[in-house]
């Protein structure tokens, strides 16, 4: 700030009213909380999102580590019927499970493997062996596994799934977002500066389009061109890009007849120029605060395609995908429903107060 | 007015040709066909089949064939239902789906506009952001969330409603689904109220009304008009979503109606019953909006003009 005059830019103002808005303000935080917890929440997490642990099939959500020491024991019954021996002594503390099996004939310490095959212990080693091997002593390592959310039906953490589910959401509504915008932005503009006829037929055809079952048409190319994971955003912006058309063909309409269109008109620029140059920098205001709110749009289809079985496959998971399973097993596991229910919720919350802010920090005329 | 609506009756039949069209094709080109099997169908019985349905003809003469059945009011049989065609099958399960519809909507309108006079009667205050917030809520959360957790509350731990099923249209069957249909319609409808409200509470007529000394009702009353003309253009084209069937509230509540022939025609490439339900919803939409401009003539005399 030397010499250069003191300028309030209409972007300065606009991020002023923005600052302003409390909501707003608390939905972008919320936004962030979120975003971060679903990209780095899965490098951070005990466990991974596709690990499967048959011993905690619909674990009710909680603090402590599993395994517990019920839990413990049940696993090491298992184990040792495995081995064709029986526990007759368990000890555990200090994370590890110290056992005195017991058998009618010596106990092949190879079989100790099936230790590490159960999802509560780790390498187990023997620490005194008596009777010819029918007595061993081992120790085996719990192996902490946090399940704070609790886990689905395949014994999966939700938590860590959830973190996936998000990020996929997020990924899908922005490219969605993105697709709609390249192609409405350009149809919507090209109409309104071409004017006249081209409009009249352009929009004719907009209006033909909207008379589309559209969500049906979603689930048939789903259907047709496989569940593939580009094809969902692709598919989901091909069918949302109407209203952004309706709303840059009529910014466009305004925009055209301003001064400093026509002077760069009477200057002998091309149609092309003036779009790139002149028109598009002055959309971005309307079509930010647009996109604000289509955003929870294409992440709620995404989400309902998923629901329907249309969306992500598995291993790979989403919103859609959780809340559909939560809702098949809310009579013994209701939390399946609840946390990815609420994440969703925050999610879609957020980004309707985000772009409700930003339409009134942009667009202060709009509504 | 009267050229208007000549302009759009005469726009309907192109664009009904080309939504008849585009997902003709569309259906065509998926990969797979309407017998296909997990254990494929004798050599013989398939070929019969193909015969039956003229599913050897080339793709265009199948589609004149349809064209032709539909200018009849023909839109033949289910490939997946047999011996049941598709107009059989929307006769049983459209009323159902509008009824439902239509249940919701009525909710949605009387509740809604009431709690946006409301709020807008009280603008910024307490009462008026609780009502607000809830809207919100409203338009945000999903169905297939609000469903479920309808359904564990009610149903399971209060045992007051039955879970899903339809009991042939028993009322405690209906409850569930017209909630679930109802609240984002109750939620849209409440916020479009009060902020058409609150603009025409601050407009000199309804100061003029209030310097008259009127009881607030009837300045309440008058501002309800101004909310009429985004309700009618926000509803429209919401009853054409709500009554042709909802995918997930019909799933979701095993409620035999139009919503679920969607994804089950596309999945079970059933080509006449896909077909038919995608015009059900284009034509719903087409007079749907249609009966939107009429009414702003009633509605608006300013309109009447154009």
């Amino acid at each position: 700030m030397t010499d250069a005059p003191v300028v309030t830019s209409s972007w300065r103002r606009a991020a002023t009213r923005f600052a302003r808005d409390v909501p707003a303000m608390a939905a972008a935080a919320t936004l962030i909380l979120v975003t971060l917890f679903c990209v780095l929440g899965p490098w951070l997490a005990s466990t991974d999102y596709d690990a499967v642990y048959p011993d905690y099939v619909h674990a009710r959500p909680s603090l402590v580590p599993h395994p517990s020491p019920d839990e413990a024991r049940a696993a090491l019954d298992l184990v040792a019927g495995r081995l064709r021996a029986k526990v007759a002594e368990v000890v555990i503390e200090a994370g590890e499970a110290r056992v005195t099996l017991q058998a009618a004939r010596p106990i092949d310490v190879r079989g100790l493997a099936y230790f590490e095959r159960s999802d509560a212990f780790a390498a187990a080693r023997v620490i005194e062996s008596r009777d010819d091997g029918r007595t061993l002593l081992v120790a085996a390592p719990l192996r902490p596994i946090w399940l704070p959310f609790g886990a689905d039906g395949n014994g999966r953490d939700l938590l860590t799934r959830m973190m996936i589910a998000g990020r996929i959401s997020l990924v899908v509504g922005l490219l969605g977002c993105a697709v709609a915008l390249a192609i409405g932005v350009t149809y919507g503009a090209v109409a309104g500066y071409a004017g006249g006829r081209v409009d009249m037929a352009m929009m004719r055809f907009v209006d033909v389009l909207y008379a589309l079952p559209f969500i049906f048409f979603v689930i048939l190319l789903m259907v047709f061109f496989g569940r593939h994971f580009v094809l969902i955003f692709v598919a989901i912006g091909a069918v949302e890009w109407l209203d952004m058309a309706r709303i840059v063909r009529g910014q466009t309409l305004s925009l055209k007849r301003q001064e400093f269109v026509v002077a760069a008109q009477a200057l002998g620029v091309k149609p092309g120029a003036i779009l790139v140059r002149h028109i598009a920098p002055n959309l971005i205001g309307v079509v930010a605060a647009f996109l604000a709110l289509l955003t929870p749009r294409v992440i709620l289809l995404e989400s309902f395609l998923s629901f329907l079985g249309l969306g992500v496959q598995e291993p790979l998971t989403s919103l859609g995908v959780l809340v559909s399973d939560g809702a098949r097993h809310i009579e013994d596991a209701p939390w399946l429903l609840f946390f990815p229910a609420a994440l969703l919720t925050i999610i879609l919350y957020a980004l309707n107060f985000l772009g409700d802010g930003l339409r009134d920090a942009l667009d202060p005329r709009g509504r | 007015m009267p050229r208007m609506i000549l302009v759009r009756v005469a726009w309907a039949l192109p664009t009904l040709l080309f939504v008849v069209t585009l997902s003709f094709f569309l259906m065509r080109a998926a990969p797979g066909g309407p017998f296909d099997l997990e254990r494929p169908l004798d050599p013989a019985v398939m070929e019969n089949l193909r015969r039956i349905y003229r599913l050897d003809d080339p793709l265009w003469r199948q589609y004149l064939t349809y064209l032709t059945a539909l200018a009849h009011g023909d839109l033949g049989p289910s490939y997946y239902w047999r011996d049941f065609t598709v107009a059989e099958l929307f006769a049983k399960a459209l009323p159902i789906s509008a009824g439902l519809g239509a249940l919701a909507l009525t909710l949605a309108l009387a509740v809604g506009s009431a709690a946006g006079a409301f709020a807008a009667s009280r603008a910024n205050s307490a009462p008026d952001l609780i009502v607000t917030a809830n809207a919100s809520l409203g338009v945000t959360l999903p169905n297939f969330v609000v469903a479920p957790l309808l359904q564990l509350v009610f149903g399971l731990w209060l045992k007051m409603l039955p879970v899903g099923g339809w009991g042939d249209g028993a009322p405690s069957h209906l409850v569930l689904p017209v909630l679930v249909l109802a609240a984002p319609q109750i939620a849209a409808v409440t916020r479009l109220t009060r902020a058409a409200m609150i603009e025409a509470l601050a407009s000199p007529a309804s100061r003029t009304l209030r310097a008259y000394g009127l009881p607030r009702r009837v300045v309440l009353a008058h501002a309800f008009r101004a909310a009429l003309v985004p309700l009618v253009s926000y509803l429209g084209p919401a009853a054409a979503a709500v009554m042709t069937g909802s995918v997930v509230v019909e799933t979701i509540f095993g409620i035999p109606g139009v919503g679920r022939y969607f994804v089950e025609a596309a999945l079970n490439r059933d080509y006449t019953l896909a077909m038919g339900a995608v015009l059900l919803v284009a034509a719903a939409i087409i007079v749907v909006n249609l009966l939107v401009d009429v009414a702003y003539a009633f509605i608006d005399p300013r309109m009447r003009l154009d």
